[in-house]
């Protein structure tokens, strides 16, 4: 796939000076809407995970007319409520040495220098209000018997800064941003529209203007026109096929923006997650992930010898290696989630994995039942413990869980300034679908906080700035009936291709290939084979997929096969871009590009940059650097050592 | 496995619908039920013919999303379950197996095994929230929470709002959906100044989208995949009552 080198992107939006003094600076800096032209000004907000829905929330409380749409057949639904562990803040109750500076200095360390100084700190600043806010809402954090709120520590840190409600702290926070919208809706500032999807973005006099969407249950192709478009529709680890997104979750919505004209960063960070319940079988349609907080009690270990298929119980402690405790004596059990990940594929690799197929490592809780008593480890992961059981049918009481690394978020999406505004003016982006924050690799309890502050205190803020020049008029007829035209297009063209394969075989065999040759380890060698074989299939996608019924109905082969399509498109341009970056960081790790001990080696001379990619009608796209300074966190190999 | 499907199967809202059979082959005990719903969607497909419509999403038991009535009961007879959790080794070789949406008035099927849900978004947009607009929050650490109460507000508020309950009551009440937020939202100091307001509004609003009436029969409990205790009722109902007495 060929690409050419533009302009490198040089202005981030974000204020100079001192870092802990730049957010104060762009909030009062951001111009103000005057409460009485906010009803004149109307916000389209695509997605209600914990980004969409309290950003339409907030909109909708400071008086802006807004519309939210999802997929699902309620906001409470979004992917966000899947979330297991925790969220992080900078809260320092425990005394423990925690501050904003320390969690801004992991984050950008965890994120193996590759995000801004400017955004982390921003986000570490804003961490604390967002544990205030989701207690004020009454979300059920876990708390000590003195009524203050319990921490625990999660993976590339050493405090305990990470807030959460059993395992279900996704749940919690989102339902609490989802009755903070519903509150909106009833006060009908927000206008919800389930059961529908963004097939296409409104760009008119170069500013985003409004969405193509699909009614799901008539197949209506609705126009919704805006003065500003927000896109927080999560991220696009299901180009995977497995991984543990929710099955609707797409990259649809960010990929046709992209076409449209936004920037899109960094598209191979992908994250993968080391404690997931490991494949069954052929028909598997999803991995489910078993919560990194595991990993506070639970030992991770193989046998020391290969191909042992002794029972676990069976294998003495002296021929057990506890692998991650043994190579990174620091930080244990706890590593970041891509050093924990390659470290499992490679003992499997080795021989020593566990389970059918040996593609899985021991999560051993024997030790920690000893030492807190059943109760208290039943306390604190019942219902994890639960879900291994209902899915595999092993107790983890009496047998360790079996683990294996799966696809879990995504780092890159579409590239936007300190502002959260993408590259088309009016089109802002939110959550796990823009690129900031977390560079190369997200840390444990970091998404939720990321999707909170984006929407209930980032955002808000920012795009006051951008709509106190609107109302924008009205907008041009023909830039919305293009679009219009493209959506039906496209779904014209699926329905006519009746051939004999299904959307998900087509799925399944991509998510394959992107696993085999752009997955845990990447060479130039499996990339290139990779965007060889992708157009191949694509094309055979489009000369022989099979979609059944209409249009004009529910219809969920029409809407997967529409998914499929942009994921072939995304696909390719993640291959490229894992190509170009030859060195190794975070999830991204090449395996020409790291140093004796197998660890990512960084080339911070040619790659300290962001990657934002310009789609192109000729196919052949562009691709802009934008430079990543560090004036506060040194620049180091990562060593969790 | 080897199993027989009798599948509730309707175009839309207006068309009557009926069971349809279909069969099934090679089943593995360790897929899920979407999974073998899945297998054989991709038959149908490839056959020409049009696959089971079917709500799903995170296929992990918390997203609320799935549902259907599978031998008569909501989400299968494995307790405490959601019907993307439930696997087929709970199933015998040769089985018939039926499977039918959820039956309530206020739930109207719109295709096959998918229903309309949105009274209960309804019903919390009347009042299951505490008004707490951002940004005005003071410090989390300024109002200390009793353990036991955050521990039961925890518990009331695992509602996945998948609508089990309601399917499964004869009456077709939604009162213990309804009743697990009033309970989770009641228990905690922040929900206090709304209490008896939101306990009024939410109870009506129940009534008004057609959902019946609570009369203990404790079906709804029984097919909660996350177990909502029947007591959080009475505490809805203790609420109602001191909002209209007050």
């Amino acid at each position: 796939m060929k690409y050419s080198e533009g302009p490198e992107i040089r202005d981030t939006k974000a204020p100079s000076g001192p870092v802990e003094e730049r957010w104060e600076k762009r909030k009062f800096s951001a111009k103000l809407v005057n409460p009485a032209n906010k009803r004149k000004l109307n916000v389209i907000v695509v997605g209600t995970g914990l980004a969409g829905g309290s950003a339409a929330a907030t909109l909708g409380e400071l008086g802006y007319n807004v519309k939210s749409f999802c997929y699902q057949d309620s906001p409470r639904r979004a992917h966000s409520i899947a979330a297991q562990g925790g969220i992080n803040a900078a809260k320092n109750y425990r005394g423990d040495g925690d501050s904003i500076y320390r969690l801004f200095y992991d984050t950008v360390k965890g994120g193996d220098f590759r995000s801004r100084e400017s955004n982390v700190y921003r986000l570490a600043q804003v961490s604390v209000n967002i544990i205030d806010q989701a207690v004020a809402q009454g979300v059920p954090f876990a708390r000590e018997y003195g009524g203050l709120l319990d921490t625990r520590s999660f993976g590339g840190a050493q405090v305990s800064r990470t807030f959460y409600a059993r395992g279900q702290t996704g749940q919690q926070l989102l339902l609490g941003a989802y009755q903070a919208l519903e509150r909106q809706v009833a006060a009908g500032t927000v206008t919800m529209h389930t059961r529908h999807e963004m097939l296409d973005l409104i760009v008119a006099d170069g500013r985003a203007r409004g969405v193509i969407v699909r009614d799901m249950v008539t197949g209506e192709i609705e126009r919704h026109l805006a003065d500003a478009v927000v896109l927080a529709t999560g991220g696009y680890g299901n180009v995977f096929f497995l991984s543990t997104n929710a099955k609707g979750c797409n990259t649809t919505a960010i990929w046709r923006a992209h076409e449209r004209g936004a920037y899109f960063a960094n598209p191979c960070y992908t994250q993968i997650h080391p404690t997931c319940i490991p494949v069954s079988g052929e028909y598997q349609s999803k991995l489910t992930l078993m919560s990194e907080s595991l990993r506070n009690d639970g030992r991770v270990w193989v046998p020391l010898r290969m191909n042992d298929t002794r029972a676990p119980g069976d294998i003495p402690d002296e021929e057990r290696d506890y692998y991650l405790e043994r190579i990174y004596p620091a930080f244990g059990n706890l590593v970041p989630r891509d050093i924990a990940s390659r470290a499992a594929k490679n003992v499997c690799d080795e021989g020593r994995g566990v389970g059918p197929g040996g593609l899985g490592v021991y999560l051993d809780f024997r030790d920690a039942i000893a030492r807190l008593g059943r109760p208290a480890v039943e306390k604190k992961y019942g219902n994890l413990f639960e879900m291994y059981e209902r899915i595999t049918g092993e107790n983890p009481y009496d047998v360790p869980m079996r683990i294996y690394p799966a696809v879990h978020y995504t780092m890159g999406g579409l590239w936007v300034d300190y502002d959260l505004q993408s590259t088309i003016p009016g089109l802002f982006v939110i959550g796990e679908a823009n690129f900031s924050d977390h560079g190369a690799n997200r840390l444990g309890a970091s998404a939720l906080m990321q999707g909170l502050a984006d929407g209930y205190f980032v955002l808000p803020t920012t795009i006051g700035d951008y709509l106190a020049a609107g109302p924008f008029g009205d907008v041009d007829d023909e830039a919305v009936a293009e679009a219009e035209i493209r959506v039906r297009t496209k779904i014209d063209r699926l329905l006519a291709v009746n051939g004999t394969r299904t959307p998900d075989s087509f799925h399944r065999e991509l998510g394959k290939l992107m696993w085999d040759y752009c997955g845990m380890e990447r060479t130039e060698e499996s990339l290139r084979k990779a965007l060889e074989r992708i157009p191949e299939l694509r094309k055979e996608f489009w000369e022989n997929v099979k979609v059944t019924g209409t249009n004009e109905e529910l219809n969920q082969v029409l809407e997967k096969a529409g998914r499929v399509a942009d994921f072939f498109d995304l696909a390719e341009l993640m291959c490229l871009d894992a190509l170009v970056r030859t060195e190794s960081c975070g999830g991204h790790f090449r395996a020409e590009s790291q140093d004796a001990d197998g660890e990512a080696l960084r080339d911070d001379e040619h790659f300290a940059h962001v990657s934002a990619w310009e789609y192109t009608a000729s196919g052949e796209p562009v691709l802009h650097k934008e430079p990543l300074e560090y004036e506060y966190v040194k620049m180091t190999q990562r060593s969790y050592k | 496995m080897n199993l027989t499907l009798r599948v509730w199967r309707q175009s839309g809202r207006d068309d009557a619908g009926r069971m349809v059979t279909y069969q099934v082959e090679d089943v593995s005990p360790d897929m899920s039920f979407l999974e073998m719903l899945d297998v054989l969607n991709e038959r149908l497909i490839v056959e020409g013919d049009d696959p089971i419509a079917f709500d799903h999403d995170c296929r992990e038991g918390i997203c609320g999303m799935c549902g259907m009535v599978i031998n008569g009961v909501a989400h299968g007879e494995q307790r405490a379950t959601t019907t993307c959790q439930l696997h087929m080794r709970h199933f015998e070789d040769g089985a018939t197996i039926t499977i039918e949406p959820w039956r309530a008035a206020p739930f109207p099927v719109v295709k096959d095994l998918v229903v309309d849900r949105s009274a209960f978004d309804r019903i919390i947009q009347a009042g299951g929230f505490v008004s707490v607009p951002a940004g005005s929050a003071p410090d989390a650490h300024s109002v200390p929470v009793r353990k036991e109460d955050a521990d039961a507000a925890f518990d009331a508020a695992t509602c996945i709002g998948c609508g089990a309950c309601v399917a499964a009551c004869p009456n077709g009440s939604a009162s213990l959906f309804t009743a697990a937020k009033i309970t989770h939202l009641g228990l905690l100091p922040q929900g206090q100044p709304e209490r008896l307001s939101r306990a009024k509004a939410m109870v009506d609003q129940m009534d008004a989208e057609g959902f019946g009436g609570c009369t203990n029969t404790g079906e709804c409990t029984a097919v909660c995949p996350k177990g909502i205790p029947l007591d959080a009722i009475a505490q809805m109902n203790s609420d109602y009552l001191k909002a209209n007495t007050k």
